[in-house]
């Protein structure tokens, strides 16, 4: 048993220790909304917070979770209670095909977790880990800068 | 379903896809809670049409936007529409909901007139409510509407003035888009079905390659063998994954090299056969003082979808049901039906969103492998997903391309003559169109069939190779050929813009370097040989536009410029480039104008035509799909890279408003002129003409010297 905190509630997995946590979170836990894409750590679908950190789940197997605090984009905020990142993105209609976007929010929350008040450069950079390829890369920078901003008016 | 109708050609002409599906209860449906539900034939492909849709039919039946449900396109039960492609949809698609709408409307309203005796003309409608001068007198749900829509379209309908839209011509938010913030299981990816089990394909270790023996089966797995077609089932994805992983090293194939040297593609192009059309051939009258000759290559490219491609297949009795991201669900359906032998109407394609496809990419080859699967698995819905290595090594391909121009001056420098000549493959495989399947796996099973040779559409419909080769300055004398291959050693299909990419970066590669030869401002020399005045425009506002910005103090700085009217008849679009020479070429901002008539959702066309220039800079870039002898190696991100947000210029894009004038669709019209803009700025900035693609450090320094 695998044992970790998924989305504020704690979780038990009987699984193989080496089962890809993207494989666990969609096959296992039907939370569908974190995407596969290449499972080498190269497109950034896949990701998920992990102790506030913005990390791949297609390499990372289970048992490296044990313990910890995993968000998937559907612990990050929900339609009736949407984090400012969420907000922002259909404030911005920041995207296009949407493949992208889980791991787009995710790695965004990541960024802001640490730095409240990103400059556009330092959120490209964090975001370069993260491929779209249908050009929504602009909308979805100005949609980060829009929640940092909204997200600064709340104290922390 | 072909509508209703089989001799719609006896019939007056109605608008767009209507003409043909001409049964309205196929199109609208008014359902419970208020709710309307449309059916329209074309597909999500991130490109927001749902929405577009909703906008139009919102608009003719006067109820509010959000009471609109889009119903995915099935084969069984929606309205034949043919492909999503080509930025037609709007047109296509929205002509007829808009027209069926409008009908739907004067229907139900003269019912209405008819049982309560109020006049037609003073019956309004509030949100789907029908109002008389004594107040509410019945609504869209309150009659009997399914007998009411059960007729075909009538002739005489008059949807509303464009003075009268209040929702069509405005921006709205995507309907999709929630979903896919919200992580919602929304993706054809996200779909189970009770009893599911997940297929991995095994594929050829080489284009050509046949099976010879496949070793001992993994526990846990079930193999689908067919000739040289193999995969592997499994009751969950991750031992798909981890038997497909562990048996595909151990299958040994028969290889054989059938594709050319990747140095040597350009001579492979100029040699290979061919044969020979004529897209235009205008004699020249006036005897050049000058002739300008120029060459430009465009190397294979990858549609490098983010999502992979899926299916799920189900047979059950004898009909099969295929869940598909596929463009052309209809032609689908027709050849998994071929190629499995089944009746027609034995076979169902159900579309559910995927990735953005930008083209022909694997989502119908997979459905196909799902298809065979299913059928060695009755009873059992079959999953099937591409690895990212099957992903970008064995979906279509956008076909390399030479294009040569010879563009020959009098002595004040005007173009007098203008040869093109193109050596492509053609651009389209798509399924349905040859005399077999033309899936994948349909050249892999035993008894395969070879893939057809790809063509090109008709230039009527936009062409392929010759898209966008006749240019639209006035030149004097014109030749434009097309040598289209006969040899096909990578299977050639759709992408965005087709040929239109190389040759609209032709034809303005040439008319920059006319411009300085003949001493004149690149858009100043471009306006003086055009007649069109709605592609004047474009270039004048996109001039004004760049000309706000100051440019940049120092050397490795450079601007270009770019226009083409996509396919000659859909929307102008003119581009300034701004780039930056460092260690690599940056593309630092992008001006846009476009003119696309008639727009339903302007920030929604804003979008596409910025996604289709971003994606265009990195074709222009960073984008060549590598080969050996026996496969395409760049099957990964990492040899296959595409631009990334640090890489993404600023981009503004401006919309000419007409909404008097016909919609022309924007998905496509950007990414020629874009392309063609970073060429010219590069020669801005360092004096060499960029005309080999990708326009990488280490091409421009072969082009220099």
């Amino acid at each position: 048993m695998i044992a970790f905190h998924l989305n504020g509630a704690p979780v038990s997995l009987d699984l193989p220790a080496d089962t890809p946590l993207v494989a666990a979170l969609r096959d296992h836990l039907s939370l569908f909304g974190t995407r596969f894409g290449c499972g080498a750590e190269q497109c950034g679908a896949c990701m998920v917070l992990i102790d506030g950190r913005a990390e791949f789940s297609c390499t990372r197997s289970i048992d490296t979770v044990a313990g910890r605090q995993v968000t998937t984009i559907e612990g990050l905020g929900s339609a009736s209670a949407p984090h400012a990142l969420q907000r922002a993105f259909l404030q911005e209609q920041a995207g296009q095909c949407g493949y992208c976007l889980s791991g787009m929010l995710i790695s965004a929350a990541g960024l802001l977790a640490n730095d409240r008040d990103p400059t556009e450069d330092a959120v490209r950079t964090a975001l370069d880990r993260n491929l779209c390829r249908c050009g929504a890369h602009n909308r979805i920078v100005r949609a980060v800068l829009a929640a940092a901003a909204e997200l600064r008016t709340v104290p922390a | 379903m072909s509508g209703s109708s089989p001799s719609a050609a006896d019939k007056p002409r109605l608008p767009g896809s209507l003409n043909t599906n001409r049964l309205l209860s196929q199109w609208i449906e008014f359902g419970a809670d208020r709710r309307v539900a449309i059916r329209p034939g074309k597909v999500e492909i991130g490109q927001g049409i749902l929405t577009a849709l909703a906008q139009i039919a919102a608009d003719e039946l006067d109820v509010a936007f959000d009471r609109l449900d889009v119903i995915a396109a099935a084969t069984d039960v929606s309205p034949d529409e043919g492909v999503t492609s080509g930025s037609r949809s709007v047109s296509d698609s929205g002509g007829a909901l808009r027209y069926a709408c409008a009908a739907a409307r004067a229907i139900f309203l003269s019912v209405v007139a008819q049982r309560t005796g109020v006049p037609l003309a003073s019956i309004k409608v509030v949100d789907g409510v029908f109002i008389g001068p004594q107040g509410e007198i019945g609504s869209y749900w309150s009659e009997p509407n399914r007998d009411l829509l059960a007729c075909d379209a009538p002739a005489d309908v008059k949807p509303k003035a464009i003075s009268a839209r209040r929702i069509a011509g405005r921006s709205a938010a995507r309907i999709d888009l929630p979903d896919k913030v919200f992580g919602v299981a929304r993706f054809l990816h996200d779909l189970r079905l009770p009893g599911m089990k997940f297929a991995r394909v095994i594929r050829p270790s080489a284009r050509g390659a046949r099976l010879l023996t496949v070793p001992e089966t993994p526990a846990g797995a079930q193999l689908v063998a067919d000739g040289s077609f193999l995969a592997v089932v499994c009751e969950t994805e991750t031992a798909a994954d981890a038997s497909a992983a562990k048996l595909a090293p151990r299958v040994r194939w028969q290889e054989t090299e059938t594709l050319p040297e990747q140095r040597g593609l350009r001579d492979f192009l100029r040699s290979a056969p061919s044969e020979t059309t004529l897209a235009a051939e205008q004699p020249c009258d006036t005897t050049p003082t000058q002739t300008l000759r120029a060459e430009f290559f465009k190397p294979y490219l990858a549609h490098a979808s983010i999502g992979l491609c899926c299916a799920v297949a189900h047979l059950v009795e004898g009909q099969l049901r295929v869940w598909s991201h596929s463009q052309s669900i209809f032609a689908l359906r027709k050849d998994i039906a071929r190629g499995l032998g089944l009746a027609l109407d034995d076979v169902v394609v159900q579309h559910r969103e995927g990735a953005g496809c930008y083209g022909h990419n694997g989502a119908d080859d997979v459905a196909f492998d799902a298809a065979l699967i299913a059928r060695a698995c009755p009873g059992i819905p079959i999953r099937v997903q591409w690895s990212r290595e099957d992903e970008l090594g064995w979906g279509p391909l956008a076909p390399a391309m030479l294009v040569v121009v010879e563009a020959g001056t009098d002595a004040n420098g005007a173009i007098v003559n203008w040869r093109h000549e193109v050596t492509s493959n053609g651009h389209m495989s798509r399924p349905g169109n040859f005399a077999v399947p033309s899936l994948l796996a349909a050249s892999h099973v035993s008894n395969p069939c070879e893939i057809p040779l790809a063509v090109d559409p008709p230039l009527a419909g936009g062409g392929g190779s010759n898209r966008n080769a006749i240019p639209i300055y006035r030149t004097g004398g014109q030749h434009v050929a097309v040598h289209l291959l006969t040899e096909m050693p990578l299977r050639t299909s759709s992408l965005r813009g087709l040929g239109a990419m190389t040759n609209v970066l032709a034809i303005e590669s040439v008319m920059d370097e006319l411009a300085l030869a003949a001493g004149r401002d690149p858009a100043a020399f471009r306006l003086a040989h055009l007649d069109d005045p709605r592609a004047c425009a474009v270039i004048e506002a996109v001039t004004a536009m760049s000309e706000r910005a100051a440019r940049p103090d120092g050397e490795g700085f450079g601007r270009g410029l770019g226009f083409a009217r996509y396919k000659g008849t859909s929307s102008y679009c003119a581009v300034v480039a701004e780039i930056e020479a460092a260690e690599q070429i940056k593309v630092r901002r992008l001006w846009i104008a476009a003119d696309a008539g008639e727009v339903i959702n302007p920030e929604g066309a804003k979008h596409q035509i910025e996604g289709g220039a971003v994606q265009a800079c990195s074709f222009a870039l960073k984008e060549a799909v590598q080969f050996d002898r026996c496969r395409v190696t760049s099957n990964t991100w990492e040899t296959y890279p595409i631009l990334r947000f640090s890489e993404v210029p600023e981009v503004e894009v401006t919309l000419l408003d007409r909404p008097e004038l016909p919609t022309l669709g924007v998905g496509e019209c950007a990414t020629g002129p874009t392309v063609a803009a970073i060429s010219n700025a590069i020669h801005d900035a360092l004096g060499v003409w960029a005309r080999t693609m990708p326009f990488t450090a280490e091409q421009l320094a072969r082009d220099m010297a």
